[in-house]
């Protein structure tokens, strides 16, 4: 079977565009109860666009990070503190802005990338997690002095119009997160994803080629943070609707790396599919209990076996398919269409060479 | 060589002066001086060890010499990066191929043009007509490089999944997409058989004489190199122990001493 390379034609915009259309008139008009909302499609898309942000980083510049929830504890908090202090930016600009401030965290912790690389990275990069959650619980300006521990997060007000209901907030949620999957697709396919794919696969070759290592690796951590800050925002005041700084330890990190390795690295597809899988299989896992061992099962052990098949799929996907199950849905993909045009003669029109050579 | 040619050999563009390079006390390099001229075929030579690719990288910046200099189109370089030598018009391929590996053909030939793309991320993601316009333009460039070579057939396959030949000849495409004016090859030949040697050979000799490219390169086999290249420098344990045409290179007993081993 002919290889499948992990890149996006002008095709498939067009198919993520139909798709996001559906995702706007189609789950609205389906979907009525608020459960799908809150507990599933809001984290989901949240929870997908962080994970485009580590994919930058991590799938397509190659450099192993972990923080992506400092990043998004930054975002987070940016928003609140924006929509409190300076209320006249409106909710798009504080979501733009606070993008913006956890880019400059993303830029100040990339920064060791330019001499350490692989596991050491990882460790370096894990102080961003910690400093950044650190730095909002120690100082409370942060939390504007809540002595609570959890703030409430204030309302979505976008031109006036309150957006509280769970079908307005998946709304702006699809819409933030459509527009940038659409961007990180022309990133990525665009001659900025070359150079970090280039960086990730050969930092030599890519120097000598006039690939500035410092300008590629700083770039793509501070659009990498700049996602996860945004869509820490959006987990914040759409899916929490509260805020507070345990929401974004190591295991929202972890989740998230999870997400991006079993999703594919390196595929922006794949942040969703991966993204959806770790989200809804431990759903699954529950109704299985509940359904067909009729709670016989406690729920701690369903919990311990949902970690012990994370684990396992980890290992799976690292040793046999690197690119994740994005790999697997275009393996499948092409599957179909050979079989397709194999069996129908009006396929083999339009490309003939390529059923010759097979 | 005997025909004529469109680009006339002309003055040095690639000094090298007085380079000694050491790894710890190992001496990979010394006191090693030799010039290219522009639009040459230069090779350099050398038992295993030598110091060849050494050199190559001392040149291109990934090593930093201990002593001497590197000029380059008249002007002495004080520190030397990758960076730097691409952005002047010096562009490489490597002994032990540094390609992008899960990238396509197309897309590792289009790295090569990335000095000629101006347009910056934000502009990339917004994807407007002046980015269209310049990708249209790097691409052109980067399928004519690709029929040039003869790879049509394979330009999206993913590099990693290609033969030995194929990778060596996708390495010198990216090298031409630079449209540098200098190109160094660390062993564009190794491990090809006849005939792909002969069309690499080809290759080299064609983008030297449409486009005026100067080419250095490193090669074992002693055939080709006497063939091909206008002027050959020897490298045996670091020192350059004979510099000249094929044939006065053929003629020095020293380095016919270093090849064929002298009896002590």
């Amino acid at each position: 079977m002919k290889p499948v390379l992990m890149t996006y034609t002008r095709r498939d915009i067009i198919n993520f565009c139909v798709l996001m259309f559906l995702g706007l008139i189609i789950i609205p008009t389906f979907i009525s109860t608020e459960y799908w909302y809150t507990s599933i499609l809001i984290p989901w898309l949240c929870l997908a666009l962080a994970t485009i942000g580590q994919q930058i980083v991590m799938g397509y510049t190659g450099q192993l990070a972990l923080g992506a929830a400092g990043f998004m504890a930054a975002g987070a908090f940016a928003m609140f503190n924006l929509i409190l202090r300076v209320p006249d930016l409106g909710f798009f600009g504080s979501l733009i802005v606070s993008g913006l401030i956890a880019a400059a965290f993303g830029i100040l912790f990339g920064l060791p990338s330019l001499k350490v690389r692989g596991i050491y990275l990882m460790v370096a990069t894990l102080a961003s997690q910690f400093f950044i959650i650190w730095m909002i619980d120690k100082f409370g300006w942060f939390k504007n002095y809540d002595s609570s521990g959890i703030i409430t997060a204030q309302d979505i007000v976008i031109l006036g119009k309150p957006f509280t209901t769970p079908l307005a907030m998946y709304l702006v949620c699809l819409g933030v997160t459509a527009v940038l999957t659409l961007l990180a697709m022309n990133m990525a396919r665009g001659s900025t994803g070359r150079n970090w794919m280039a960086v990730r696969d050969m930092d030599i070759a890519a120097e000598s080629m006039g690939v500035s290592l410092l300008k590629t690796k700083v770039q793509a951590f501070a659009i990498s943070a700049f996602y996860c800050g945004v869509a820490g925002a959006l987990f914040a005041f759409c899916y929490l609707k509260s805020l507070e700084p345990v929401a974004f330890d190591i295991k929202l990190s972890f989740k998230i790396l999870f997400m991006c390795i079993l999703g594919g690295l390196g595929t922006i597809n794949g942040a969703f599919i991966g993204a959806a899988f770790i989200l809804l299989f431990p759903v699954l896992l529950n109704s299985v209990g509940n359904n067909v061992f009729h709670g016989a099962i406690d729920a701690t052990i369903i919990s311990s076996i949902e970690q012990v098949i994370f684990g396992l799929l980890m290992i799976i996907f690292m040793i046999y398919e690197p690119l994740g199950m994005a790999k697997l849905w275009e393996n499948f993909k092409q599957n179909i269409k050979s079989k397709l045009s194999s069996s129908s003669i009006k396929n083999l029109k339009s490309s003939p060479l390529k059923n010759l050579k097979k | 060589m005997a025909y004529d040619r469109k680009f006339k050999i002309g003055k040095p563009i690639l000094e090298v002066n007085n380079i000694s390079l050491a790894f710890g006390g190992v001496k990979a390099i010394t006191d090693t001086s030799f010039n290219v001229l522009e639009h040459e075929v230069r090779a350099i030579i050398g038992p295993n060890g030598a110091g060849k690719s050494s050199m190559l990288n001392c040149i291109n910046g990934i090593y930093k010499p201990q002593k001497g200099t590197v000029s380059f189109k008249g002007k002495q370089i004080p520190n030397i990066t990758p960076n730097i030598m691409a952005q002047m018009g010096l562009s490489r391929t490597f002994q032990n191929l540094a390609l992008f590996k899960r990238m396509s053909v197309l897309d590792n030939i289009l790295v090569g043009r990335k000095l000629h793309t101006k347009t910056n991320f934000l502009e990339v993601a917004l994807q407007l007509p002046k980015v269209k316009k310049e990708e249209k333009i790097n691409r052109d460039r980067s399928e004519e490089i690709i029929s040039f070579l003869e790879i049509e057939d394979i330009k999206d396959t993913p590099v990693g999944k290609l033969p030995y030949g194929l990778q060596k000849k996708v390495e010198l495409g990216r090298a031409l997409a630079t449209d540098s004016s200098i190109i160094l090859l660390d062993e564009p030949m190794a491990g090809m058989n006849v005939e792909e040697k002969r069309d690499m050979c080809r290759f080299i000799l064609k983008v030297n004489d449409e486009l005026g490219t100067t080419m250095v390169l490193i090669e074992h086999d002693m055939g080709v190199v006497m063939d091909i290249s206008d002027r050959v420098v020897v490298l045996d344990y670091g020192k350059v122990i004979g510099d000249g045409t094929p044939d006065e290179i053929m003629a020095n007993q020293k380095v016919i001493d270093a090849y064929l081993g002298v009896e002590h």
